[in-house]
């Protein structure tokens, strides 16, 4: 076939192109048929505690640490920024929506203070990118980090809006339609339809041309730009998108503690989603959430189990932190890799075992 | 919108691509000084010259990836000097990389098809490719045009060398191009694999120009109608291929006197 023809680009189907069709690469797999259906009827099989505490918290965690493998794993540019952004989305549905602290909250309804929180929060976000975009590597998380630590010493210290070191408290949740969307049953199937909606997002958008086009610019940035793309306008638009996510989360996180402090913004806090992101793996959108996942059960359960074993309770952090050691030591690719391996492992022992003598 | 005295001294331009005066200082060092070179829409020339000659910095330079220190670079009688490289790109300007530059997590027809919307609308589009999308049937084609249709489907990073320096290429032919940079297309490829590049060259459109950097004297002047030969940084003799062939000095320079 001659490229004369073709560099012309006719626009006609290519005889014979069957391209595998490009749906939802779960639609097919069983497992996250299962998943799908425990996590829908979890209400039946879980009380309260568990409800709340540690799946609702974990899709909390889960979506913001998803904002931020959406920029490092099809970006390629390590935010550590977004617990921040999604920090100040919840200060913001506190300051603008209905709080105890009525000398500074402006007693908004919840449908205007949210709208209003997501897009300040969006546009924080875009514009930290903005900035953090100029740069490279090491340079873009030095100054995300720096944004996310002048963010916490603010909150620390303003008084008008922000409520100093104590933060603003009793921060009100919506009801409407008869029902206490707080209450757990509610608030449960509230977060669990947030975290569903960015997990979805984000996998559509990683076939789209948006997405595809930003891990072009992973791969490649100056090529990206000798073939036509605004490089740093697709950068920062994915901060845009992944701004949008963080603050998604930020606003389910002030309702569930219905109260938002400088504690729940502190650098501390901006690592923790950058070790939920790298223990679960980064290369896909469900990572996140098995990171989180861990992360939630080792920093409820440890305490205890490590008070049995007659040590501080408080070193929780020391397990994840070995944990941590551990997964980026075995598996670049976090939990997602090793389960892909192991998965792939075993597919080579069947087609062995299956096939006979052929592989002697 | 250009106003109309513009838009008709554009249209009045003859030359595809016209370099005046352009100098590229790197440091103190000038890896090109003062470079005037027309060419001509359609027209096919070779940039010779030993390495450090200046020939990918003047690439870069026509691209964009690093603007010159001095002087102007006009396209189709556009004045580009000051645009950055995906305006031009936009323009109808393309380039292959002598290391290829290619996107190894994609699949290979990710990859051209990003090439394709790239210098299309919607690079921000969140909607994915339909069944019927018109330029993933444009990537198929270019795929196809270049041998690729087997493997469209594997990682970049999975292709043999030879496989990535025509995808390299496909990269360079998608959308609408009007001129074309070649930076040693056939680096590192086989005999049949050099046989298959020249094709390709050959049976471009008359329409589409392009300027070949190119060590293999028997695909570079096989291909190309005009010669520029290059030294130090400076425009050293223009020609047909066969005068340059047969040049002395060019021959003492670079030919080594080996290539007659």
């Amino acid at each position: 076939m001659s490229l004369a023809h073709d560099a012309r680009i006719a626009v006609r189907p290519a005889a014979g192109a069957q391209r595998p069709a490009r749906t939802w690469p779960e639609v097919n797999n069983p497992a996250a048929w299962v998943v799908a259906a425990v996590l829908l009827i979890m209400p039946l099989i879980a009380n309260g505690f568990f409800l709340i505490e540690i799946f609702a918290t974990t899709l909390i965690l889960g979506t913001m640490a998803l904002s931020l493998m959406f920029l490092a794993g099809y970006g390629g540019t390590v935010s550590l920024m977004q617990l921040t952004i999604a920090g100040f989305s919840a200060y913001m549905v506190a300051v603008f929506g209905v709080s105890g602290n009525a000398n500074i909250s402006l007693g908004w309804p919840w449908w205007l203070a949210v709208p209003m929180a997501l897009a300040l929060a969006t546009a924080f976000g875009t514009l930290g990118g903005a900035l953090a975009v100029r740069t490279e590597g090491i340079y873009t998380i030095m100054i995300t980090l720096a944004i996310g630590a002048a963010f916490y010493y603010f909150t620390n210290q303003n008084w008008a809006i922000f409520n100093g070191h104590t933060g603003i408290n009793n921060v009100a949740t919506p009801h409407f339609w008869g029902v206490n969307w707080r209450a757990d049953i509610p608030f449960y199937y509230v977060v669990l339809a947030t975290a569903a909606l960015c997990y979805f997002a984000v996998e559509y958008l990683s076939r789209a041309p948006f997405g595809l086009a930003l891990q072009g610019v992973r791969d490649n940035p100056r090529r990206m730009a000798a073939l036509g793309f605004n490089v740093n306008a697709h950068r920062v638009a994915a901060y845009a998108f992944a701004s949008f996510v963080a603050a998604l989360a930020g606003v389910l996180q002030v309702w569930n503690y219905r109260q938002i402090s400088p504690g729940s913004v502190s650098v501390g806090a901006c690592i923790d989603v950058l070790i939920i992101a790298v223990v679960g793996g980064i290369t896909r959108p469900i990572g996140p959430f098995i990171g989180a996942l861990i992360f939630v059960l080792l920093r409820t359960f440890a305490l205890d189990f490590l008070v049995r074993l007659g040590l501080d309770g408080n070193r929780f952090r020391l397990l994840i932190g070995l944990g941590f050691l551990a997964i980026v030591f075995w598996s670049s690719d976090g939990v997602i890799g090793l389960w892909q391996r192991w998965r792939q492992h075993q597919r080579r022992d069947v087609s062995r075992s299956g096939g006979g003598h052929r592989h002697g | 919108m250009d106003s109309v005295a513009q838009r008709l001294s554009a249209v009045g331009a003859s030359a595809a691509l016209e370099l005046r005066g352009v100098t590229r200082l790197f440091g103190a060092l000038a890896a090109l000084t003062d470079v005037t070179i027309t060419v001509r829409p359609g027209e096919r020339r070779a940039v010779l010259g030993s390495n450090g000659a200046g020939k990918t910095t003047l690439f870069n330079c026509i691209t964009g990836d690093f603007p010159p220190s001095s002087g102007t670079i006009r396209f189709f009688g556009e004045d580009v000097t000051h645009f950055p490289p995906y305006e031009r790109i936009r323009r109808g300007l393309r380039r292959t990389y002598q290391i290829s530059a290619l996107f190894p997590g994609l699949t290979v027809q990710d990859n051209v098809y990003l090439a394709c919307r790239g210098v299309s609308r919607g690079r921000f589009s969140f909607l994915r490719p339909g069944q019927n999308d018109a330029l993933m049937h444009a990537a198929d084609n270019l795929v196809q045009a270049v041998h690729l249709s087997a493997v469209k489907d594997q990682r970049v990073a999975e292709l043999a060398h030879g496989q990535q320096r025509q995808l390299e290429i496909a990269l360079a032919l998608a959308g609408a191009p009007r001129f074309v940079l070649f930076d040693e297309p056939a680096a590192g490829l086989s005999p049949t694999e050099r046989q298959e590049l020249i094709e390709i060259l050959t049976s471009l459109p008359a329409h589409i120009g392009y300027i070949i950097i190119e060590h293999d004297m028997d695909v570079a002047l096989r291909v190309v109608e005009s010669v520029t030969m290059m030294h130090n940084g400076r425009v050293f003799k223009e020609g047909l291929p066969e005068e340059i062939q047969s040049d002395p000095e060019v021959q003492e320079l670079y030919l080594g006197g080996g290539h007659e």
